[in-house]
C-alpha cells in the first residue's frame, strides 16, 4: 500500500434545519484507523458542529452505522483500508432513514416497524412457573438462534431497495426478528405474527435483492428469515398449521 | 451519495427482472402474429419470411436467451424462497443442476 499522510474525507452535512451539502475534509492517516476514527478525528479537531452518534466502539450496540463511499456499514468496525477508494471516503447518514443533522439519522421508522412486526414478546408462563426448558439441538431453536446476534445497526434496513420504494414496508430487520420469534418454543403467539408479517407492507413485499444479507455486519440472513415467513404464512393461507 | 449495490444476488434479481419485462413487450407480439394463422394465412406467410432476416434471426436468439434467464431465474426464486435448505445444500444443488445440464446438453448437441 501506498504511504499516505492525509485523507480527503466528504462528509454530508445538514439536515431539516440547514441544506443538505457535502463538507471535505483533510484527516490525518495512521495505519490502524476506523471511519468512526475518522468522523470523531473531524468532530474533535476540525469542526465540533460536526453530529454523528456511536457508543460501544466494538460492535455490540448499533448506533454507529453510516453510509460509507456508497454503502451501509457499521463505522467503528469497518477499517478506512479496507473502503479507501483512492484515497478518499464518502461518509453520509444511513439511507432510507429521515436525517436528523448531519450523520445522525432518525431511528423511529426503523424501531416502530419492529413493533409492527410483533417483534415483541408473547410470553407462554408466568413469573410463578418454573422455567421452560429449550432443547438447544431442536431445528426450531437453530432457526431462532441463526437471527439473534442482530444489534438493530438498520445497515440491513438502509441497504434495502423495497424498502427504498416501499415506505410501509417492514424491512429486513424486523421481520428477521419476527421469524426468530414465530421459532422461539418461549412465544405464545404465532398467529399475531403471521398477521403482523402477511398484510400490506410484510414479507411478501420483499423481492429477494438480497442486500440484506450481503451487507449486514453480523453476517446474520435476513433474506432467508424472510424466506421462512413466507413459507410459514403460505402455508398458514393454505390450511396448513406449524 | 452513489448508492453501490452490484452484489451476485442483486445483479440476478436485475437480470429476472429485465429479462422478464423484455419477453412481456415481446409477447403481444407473438400472439398478433400467431393470432393471423387463423384471420390471414397469407399475411402470416409474409410475416414468417422475415423470419429470414439476419436482423431477426439475431433477434431470435436474443429471445431464446431471455426465455433462459428468465427460466433459471424463476427456478432460483422459487429455491430461494420455497426450499428451507442450507446455503451449501442449495450451492451443491444448483452445481448438480449445471453440471447434467452441461452433460445433457453436450450430448444433445451430438445428436443433432
Amino acid at each position: 500500500m501506498p504511504e499516505r499522510d492525509h485523507l480527503t474525507v466528504t462528509v454530508q452535512r445538514g439536515g431539516p434545519d440547514a441544506p443538505l451539502r457535502p463538507q471535505t475534509f483533510e484527516v490525518p492517516a495512521y495505519d490502524n484507523q476506523t471511519v468512526l476514527d475518522v468522523v470523531s478525528w473531524i468532530q474533535q479537531n476540525a469542526d465540533p458542529t460536526l453530529t454523528y452518534r456511536f457508543a460501544c466502539r466494538v460492535g455490540m450496540c448499533g448506533s454507529c452505522a453510516m453510509m460509507v463511499n456508497g454503502v451501509p456499514r457499521w463505522t467503528c468496525r469497518t477499517h478506512v483500508s479496507k473502503v479507501l477508494d483512492g484515497n478518499a471516503i464518502e461518509v453520509g447518514p444511513l439511507r432510507n432513514l429521515p436525517v436528523i443533522k448531519d450523520l445522525a439519522a432518525d431511528m423511529d421508522p426503523f424501531f416502530d416497524k419492529w413493533v409492527a412486526a410483533e417483534g415483541m414478546h408473547h410470553p407462554t408462563r408466568t413469573r410463578d412457573d418454573a422455567i421452560e426448558a429449550i432443547d438447544p439441538v431442536a431445528m426450531e431453536r437453530q432457526e431462532a438462534n441463526a437471527g439473534i446476534e442482530c444489534i438493530n445497526c438498520s445497515v440491513c434496513y438502509s441497504a434495502c431497495d423495497t424498502v427504498a420504494g416501499n415506505p410501509d414496508y417492514l424491512g429486513p430487520a424486523a421481520l428477521q426478528r419476527a421469524w426468530t420469534l414465530y421459532n422461539d418454543a418461549k412465544d405464545a403467539d404465532r398467529d399475531a405474527i403471521l398477521d403482523a408479517v402477511s398484510g400490506k407492507g410484510g414479507c411478501h413485499s420483499c423481492h429477494s435483492m438480497g442486500s440484506c444479507t450481503a451487507y449486514c455486519p453480523n453476517e446474520l440472513d435476513p433474506l432467508s428469515a424472510i424466506a421462512g415467513l413466507k413459507r410459514a404464512t403460505a402455508k398458514r393461507f393454505f390450511g396448513g398449521r406449524k | 451519495m452513489k448508492v453501490a449495490r452490484a452484489h451476485p444476488l442483486w445483479l440476478a434479481y436485475l437480470l429476472h427482472r429485465l429479462s422478464g419485462l423484455g419477453l412481456a413487450l415481446f409477447l403481444p407480439l407473438h400472439f398478433w402474429v400467431l393470432s393471423m394463422a387463423v384471420t390471414d394465412a397469407a399475411r402470416l406467410d409474409a410475416v414468417l419470411t422475415l423470419t429470414e432476416l439476419p436482423l431477426v434471426k439475431a433477434a431470435e436468439f436474443g429471445l431464446v436467451f431471455l426465455l433462459a434467464v428468465h427460466l433459471f431465474g424463476g427456478l432460483r426464486l422459487i429455491a430461494l424462497e420455497w426450499l428451507p435448505w442450507s446455503a451449501p445444500q442449495k450451492t451443491w444443488a444448483a452445481a448438480a443442476v449445471a453440471g447434467s445440464f452441461l452433460v445433457s446438453t453436450t450430448f444433445l448437441l451430438q445428436a443433432i
